[in-house]
């Protein structure tokens, strides 16, 4: 991976009305890059996208692409295409035409733009669909199609805003290994947003997280999942336990009373933090042998693993587990040390979203 | 059971149309079609043919067209700066283009009747600003300015209603392929608007051809389009059958117009109009 | 630039605007001139506002037109609405044929709609009057009745009245408690849309009212050659005020509803 700044967000700042939906954000996407924005639907996330895009212009902060300043150019003299929530297909044209429409403007010749679509066409598996009109095409290839549009383009940069949303999950899964084969055979930058945390993990070379306008965490998806920077990521990626804890001091946090070994330093002496535990990290023990002991109180078949509830320490702990513990099975609970995840604690309620910058990876 | 219901449901409504739609038709074709003493004639339909008819029939398609235009090169504008701009309330904004049409139609011809009078309204402040004074009333320039003012929300509304239709996204995305907003226009813009224009343009022409209120209002009687001479054949000769003749007449042109016109229409009859 | 534009563009707005409204501002500029004559302005007075009371023809005029256009738009709301559910039930060829004919008034010339039920009237022996007015106003009505409630018929989800008949309603049951409240708005709007087409009306009134009845729009046209009394005017700006009026609350009530579902426009 070549590290060059392809994209550069400068103190982006954008609000509606009195709200600020995104407030002084940074970031930089490098060539050939696979970045998601992750994050609840209002984080800002689709309006830094249509930022990049050109089709919102920023309050305050500029758009770097290649190192020249675009923030002022419109979205039809940047070299980037966008493939939109639910398509905008040209419901008119036909698919030829729809895929056309880039190259035309650009007045490419005839068989350029006929051997263009062929290739398009074949790239996201719909040979021979040139002739038919959009809306006799189901929801997939749809998407396909406005994809093979805007990659027709050839452009520096692809921006996918919630591609897959409208699909469903078979297809969604299905269409996340066609979006990475499809980035690998281009060779170009993908900036994708999305509200589901497992497609982000699945395709992403880097994650951003971002809530309430502002960057939670940008990292790989082992780093976001393994090593959340707060409760908020924490939470939003993937099933945790998340508890109110003590620092006891380096290396040993309190944990409903427990003092429990875990593997950060820093964080000073009896200082006030979050804990974050995956459920798949918690071992259940016989009770003499764990840290805690508690009872389970539900259990559920998933396929791949049980599900467990256990109350332990006034606690209920979420367990993932290919082994299996009735319901009233006195139980230990065990934990590694890497696999405990110390956080500060948020300044305030409101403040449940600090800024993050970007230097963190 | 289920299609029992369905008959028994519509009944009411066949027997209605039956009555008075369908009959009511076959009675013009009948009178059209037959003379005073009841024999089969052509001569109602040939009474088209005559030269004042002619020229009547002629000047109404001219004058309906030229105010069709009118109001779609309006409106057309209207509705884009309707769709494009946040207003408080955007149907409140659609409401007040709409609105006029709540003062009865007849009395806002007769108000123009006053603006346009050689010593009306129009003129007095023309004079007051020492310009020329307009001596358009009682000329086919005031009834087509009666049909535009007339018909003209007609194309507003499905214009508008047509164009809010298009995701604002299919705009960006015509954009982001490297379109222009002249392009983005030509292209994709107004030919999604396509079904609204001809709900727009069947809205207003056929009843500006058909128009016998705005040219004797404002025409005085002076200037006749084929709606007066049918209205006279019936009001003041009371002769059904050359009345019927060229009702028939009138009908067969509103039908072309409409074929002309469906045949850009894919199918697609835009209901919502209200 | 970007300013300018803005500029530009309400300037137009409001050019076809002052079009739209300038004729209506006459009318009730009019309706305040004490001088009877259309091109004096006499003086303010408000006078035409008390004695379109006591012209009894105008007042005659407007019972008539509202009688009519409640009534017409009442019936023309029942049996389109059957109509339409009928017609939502139907197979396609029937239901194609049925649409065509129910389209034929709204796409015909008035004129001619006007005269083929006055030649039915006449043929049937019918005197014309308040009756065959009020029939014709139906005639004419009905299809936008079924074209507001038809789409509302297609949005609603058939299984919600099989799932009434399934919890024990009967048929008739089931149509007024679940059927009948979703397509509401539709009725509704076609209700309102037939009363103010008929209130309106002129062409199709004037060949089927004979000589006995009149609506303010036969009366206004039976007048223009001699002259508009000025009461109809007055008469005219209060019915207009009260429309304004209406669709401001209107309006009002319809934000309310709409920033309850949270929707900022």
């Amino acid at each position: 991976m070549i590290d060059n700044k392809l994209i550069e967000l400068v103190n982006i700042t954008k609000r509606y009305g009195g709200s600020t939906v995104i407030d002084d954000l940074n970031l930089y996407i490098r060539e050939n890059e696979f970045l998601t924005l992750l994050g609840p639907s209002g984080c800002g996330k689709t309006t830094t996208l249509r930022i990049i895009g050109g089709f919102e212009s920023p309050d305050e902060g500029k758009v770097l692409f290649d190192g020249k300043d675009i923030t002022k150019l419109p979205p039809n003299e940047r070299q980037l295409n966008t493939v939109f929530q639910k398509y905008a297909l040209f419901t008119h044209m036909t698919i030829a035409d729809n895929i056309a429409f880039g190259l035309k403007i650009k007045k490419k010749s005839k068989q350029y733009i006929k051997d263009k679509i062929k290739y398009a066409l074949k790239l996201v598996n719909l040979d021979g669909y040139e002739n038919r009109m959009p809306d006799s095409l189901s929801g997939g290839q749809q998407q396909r199609i406005a994809i093979a549009r805007a990659i027709v383009n050839e452009p520096k940069v692809l921006l996918l805003d919630e591609p897959l949303g409208a699909l469903d999950l078979k297809l969604r899964q299905d269409m996340q290994y066609e979006l990475i084969r499809l980035k690998n055979e281009l060779g170009i930058t993908f900036v994708y947003v999305t509200h589901d945390q497992e497609e982000a993990l699945t395709m992403s070379d880097t994650i951003m997280v971002m809530n309430q306008g502002y960057i939670q965490q940008i990292g790989s998806p082992e780093d976001i999942y393994n090593e959340p920077e707060n409760a908020f990521v924490a939470d939003f990626i993937g099933e945790s336990n998340i508890l109110s804890a003590t620092m006891v001091k380096d290396r040993l946090v309190n944990i409903l009373g427990v003092n429990f070994i875990c593997v950060d330093e820093g964080f000073g002496q009896d200082t006030p933090v979050d804990v974050v535990i995956r459920p798949e990290d918690i071992d259940l023990v016989d009770p003499k042998d764990g840290y805690l002991t508690g009872r389970v109180t539900s259990l559920i078949f998933k396929g791949v693993h049980y599900e467990m509830e256990v109350m332990a320490g006034g606690f209920e702990w979420l367990v993932h587990s290919t082994d299996m513990a009735p319901v009233g099975t006195e139980v230990g609970i065990r934990v590694d040390p890497f696999d405990i995840q110390i956080m500060h604690k948020p300044a305030s309620e409101d403040e449940a979203a600090p800024v993050q910058e970007p230097e963190s990876w | 059971m289920k299609k029992k219901n369905t008959v028994l449901l519509s009944t009411p409504y066949g027997l209605w149309i039956l009555g008075f739609t369908v009959i009511p038709l076959l009675m013009i074709l009948y009178y059209g079609l037959t003379g005073r003493d009841g024999a089969l004639t052509f001569e109602n339909i040939v009474l088209i043919a005559t030269e004042e008819n002619l020229k009547a029939l002629w000047l109404s398609i001219r004058l309906s067209l030229l105010s069709t235009l009118l109001c779609l090169v309006i409106a057309y504008p209207l509705a884009m700066i309707l769709r494009n701009t946040k207003f408080q309330s955007n149907r409140f904004m659609v409401m007040l283009f709409i609105m006029p049409m709540w003062m009865n139609s007849l009395l806002r011809i007769i108000a123009w009747q006053n603006i346009l009078e050689r010593k009306g309204v129009l003129n007095t402040l023309l004079e007051l600003l020492h310009l020329p004074a307009l001596n358009i009333i009682n000329t086919p320039a005031a009834i087509v300015l009666g049909m535009v003012y007339d018909f003209l929300p007609f194309m507003i509304l499905p214009l508008y209603n047509t164009l809010v239709k298009i995701d604002e996204n299919v705009i960006n995305a015509a954009h982001d392929l490297g379109a222009n907003n002249f392009y983005t226009f030509t292209k994709i813009i107004f030919p999604l608007s396509i079904p609204g224009v001809i709900s727009g343009i069947t809205m207003v022409f056929v009843p500006s051809l058909t128009t016998f209120v705005i040219s004797d209002i404002l025409g005085g009687s002076k200037v006749l389009l084929i709606g007066n001479i049918i209205e006279q054949q019936f009001q003041k000769l009371n002769n059904w059958h050359s009345g019927s003749g060229l009702s028939l007449v009138l009908m067969i042109f509103v039908l072309i117009s409409m074929a002309l016109v469906g045949k850009y229409d894919k199918g697609e009859r835009s209901a919502g109009v209200w | 630039m970007v300013n300018f534009r803005r500029f530009l563009q309400k300037f137009y707005l409001g050019l076809v605007f002052l079009f739209l409204y300038a004729p209506i501002l006459v009318l009730i500029v009019l309706s305040f001139n004490s001088s009877k004559s259309r091109s004096k302005w006499g003086g303010f007075t408000t006078k035409w506002y008390s004695s379109m009371f006591a012209n009894d023809t105008i007042m005659l005029a407007l019972k008539d037109t509202l009688l009519i256009a409640v009534l017409s738009a009442f019936l023309a709301t029942v049996l389109g609405t059957v109509a339409a559910i009928a017609i939502n039930h139907m197979r396609k060829v029937p239901r194609t044929i049925m649409l065509g004919i129910t389209n034929i008034p709204m796409l015909n010339a008035e004129i001619v709609t006007g005269i083929s039920l006055m030649l039915l009237f006449l043929a049937l022996d019918f005197n014309l009057g308040f009756f065959t007015v009020l029939l014709s106003h139906i005639a004419f009505n009905v299809p936008y009745v079924i074209l507001s409630v038809m789409p509302k018929l297609a949005q609603t989800n058939q299984s919600t009245y099989e799932a009434a008949l399934d919890l024990g309603a009967t048929p008739l049951r089931a149509f007024f408690s679940i059927v009948l409240p979703d397509i509401f708005p539709g009725v509704i709007s076609g209700f309102l849309l037939a009363f103010t087409l008929s209130l309106d009306d002129f062409v199709i009134t004037h060949f089927t009212r004979g000589a006995t009845v009149n609506t303010l729009s036969t009366l206004i046209y039976s007048e223009t050659r001699k002259g508009i009394k000025p009461e109809m005017y007055a008469l005219s700006t209060l019915l207009f005020g009260g429309v304004l009026v209406l669709l401001v609350l209107v309006n009002r009530l319809g934000k309310k509803s709409e920033s309850k579902d949270g929707r900022k426009f």
